[in-house]
Order: C-alpha cells, then sequence, then structure tokens
C-alpha cells in the first residue's frame, strides 16, 4: 500500500496534482447544494404574487 | 422525428427534463471515474521514461480537453442568445462558465504538478500555458461581467459578446505547441495517425475524459437550474415546484 502511494518517488507531484483536482469538484458540488438551497427558500419567499418582472417571466 | 425541441428552449420544460438528467450523468461520471482512475493508477504500467509522474495524464488532458470543449459550448450557446434573444441560451452558458474555469484551472494546476518532475519547473511563459491560462482569465472575466451588471437580459449580452470575442484564444490554444516552439509536447492522441501512447493508458485517459465530460454536464445542469430559479423567481411556474413550496 505504502509503495502504490510512493509512486516510485513520484507521490507528491501525483496526490498534489490528484488531491487538489477531487477537492475543486467536492467544492464546486457542495457550493452547488448551498446555492441552490438557498436559492429555494428565496423563491418561495418571493411567491409567484409579487411577481417581480412580467416581461422578464414572459419573454 | 417529430420531437418538438422548441419546447424544450422553455425554461418552465427544461427545469424538469434537467432534473431527471442529472442523476444519470452524475452517476455515469462517477463510475466512469472510478474504472478510470483504477485502470491509470493500478493497472496502466510505469512508463519507460517519465516514471509514474506521467500518471497525471489521466486527468490532466481529460480535464484541458474540456476547459476548451465547455469555452465552445458557452460561446456556441452566447451566440444562439444573442442570435434570438432566448432566455434558456443565455442561461446555459451563464451555467457552463464556472465548470469551465474549474476544468482551466485544474487543468493548469495538474500540468504544473506534471511539469515539475519532468521539465523542472512548475511553470514556463510558454505558449501552451499562457494561451491555457488566458482562457482561466476569460472564463473569470466573464463571470465577473455578469456580476458587475444589475439587469439580467443586459449582462447576457455583454457576456455573450465577451465569449465570443475571447473564442479566438482556443485555436491559439490548440495550435500553440505547433505555432510557437514549446516546452509543452504535442498531442498524444490524433484522428490522424495511431495514438503514440500503450493501449491500456490511452483507454484509461478516454474514460476519464467521458467522465469529465459527464461531471461536466451534470454541474451546468445542476447550475441551469439554480439559475432559472433565481432569475424567474415569481413566475408562476415556479411558485408551483414542490421543492419551492417545501424550501
Amino acid at each position: 500500500m505504502s509503495t502504490f502511494f510512493a509512486m516510485n518517488g513520484y507521490g507528491f507531484y501525483i496526490w498534489s496534482a490528484y488531491g487538489a483536482a477531487a477537492l475543486v469538484l467536492v467544492i464546486e458540488i457542495l457550493a452547488l447544494r448551498a446555492r441552490r438551497k438557498s436559492v429555494l427558500e428565496e423563491a418561495r419567499l418571493a411567491g409567484p404574487e409579487e411577481a417581480g418582472n412580467p416581461a422578464e417571466a414572459a419573454g | 422525428m417529430s420531437l418538438n425541441w422548441f419546447k424544450f428552449a422553455s425554461p418552465a420544460t427544461f427545469y424538469p427534463l434537467a432534473g431527471k438528467m442529472i442523476p444519470w450523468f452524475a452517476w455515469s461520471a462517477a463510475l466512469l471515474a472510478v474504472v478510470g482512475l483504477y485502470m491509470g493508477l493500478v493497472v496502466a504500467p510505469t512508463d519507460f521514461q517519465q516514471g509514474d509522474a506521467y500518471r497525471i495524464i489521466f486527468i490532466h488532458v481529460p480535464t484541458a480537453w474540456m476547459s476548451m470543449f465547455l469555452y465552445v459550448v458557452m460561446a456556441i450557446w452566447s451566440a444562439l442568445a444573442l442570435g434570438f434573444n432566448t432566455r434558456l441560451s443565455a442561461m446555459m452558458a451563464q451555467a457552463i462558465a464556472p465548470t469551465g474555469a474549474l476544468m482551466t484551472f485544474i487543468a493548469l494546476w495538474t500540468g504544473a504538478f506534471w511539469g515539475r518532475p519532468t521539465w523542472g519547473t512548475y511553470w514556463a511563459w510558454d505558449a501552451r500555458m499562457t494561451s491555457e491560462l488566458i482562457l482561466l482569465f476569460l472564463y473569470l472575466g466573464v463571470i465577473a461581467l455578469r456580476h458587475a451588471i444589475d439587469d439580467p437580459r443586459r449582462a447576457d449580452r455583454a457576456c455573450g459578446v465577451l465569449t465570443l470575442t475571447g473564442v479566438v484564444n482556443i485555436p491559439v490554444i490548440y495550435f500553440s505547441v505547433h505555432w510557437w516552439n514549446s516546452l509543452h509536447q504535442g498531442s498524444s492522441v490524433s484522428l490522424t495517425k495511431a495514438p503514440a501512447m500503450a493501449a491500456i493508458m490511452l483507454t484509461g485517459m478516454l474514460i476519464m475524459s467521458l467522465a469529465a465530460w459527464f461531471y461536466a454536464i451534470a454541474a451546468s445542469l445542476a447550475r441551469v437550474r439554480i439559475i432559472m430559479i433565481e432569475r424567474e423567481r415569481g413566475a408562476a411556474w415556479i411558485g408551483e415546484l414542490t421543492e419551492v413550496r417545501n424550501a
């Protein structure tokens, strides 16, 4: 197992590359989830009654 | 095929369709990534020239391809939005930009950590790398411009024009290794020549590319749904969504 992670001496470069890529994707997924949650809440609070800009909605 | 594609050009009909598509693309991406990573990190043999450093190829090349491909897709949606003034096209262009920026960042970052052990440097102001960095700035510029303009329809037009202007950078990135002397190697995979790499490496890379592709589709669709709710908030169809009522 430790030989796998050592990657014949290239472990630092390989895991820095793979680790950062994984981290970035996880951040994107979590950010999308959080934004969806807040946007849904805002939409509920806005409600269809007080429709903001009819042109935007009909366009 | 009597399918009416214009039907899907309306956010109200595209929203639920995108919602159904996201899990398929997301799970396919995850599955392909597991297979691709296993092939790339475990099955594929050590390269005789570069040792194990070459294994960065399995994320570097797929994300670099996606960074360019997503920009072209974003430009096509922008052109449609500018030409036909369609809301969904503009929203699609808006939704792709952050994922494109992330792909570009990963391509640059993994390239640096590949360059260090093979060329002896993390970074060089080389044609390929500089043009890819410009691509990152184009993505970030489009995102920043969007945030700087309050009226979404005006932001659509401004971002569309900026996106289309930036398209000139794509062939520059692609051909940079031929046009200039570059540290960066030419492509290992071409449509006209036999690939210059072992079959198992090539297969792993193609599987990872498919995973990156599906991931980008899932992420963009998830984001376009958020943008729809954000921009159409107050429209009747938004108020009727169960997820909005239960939020």
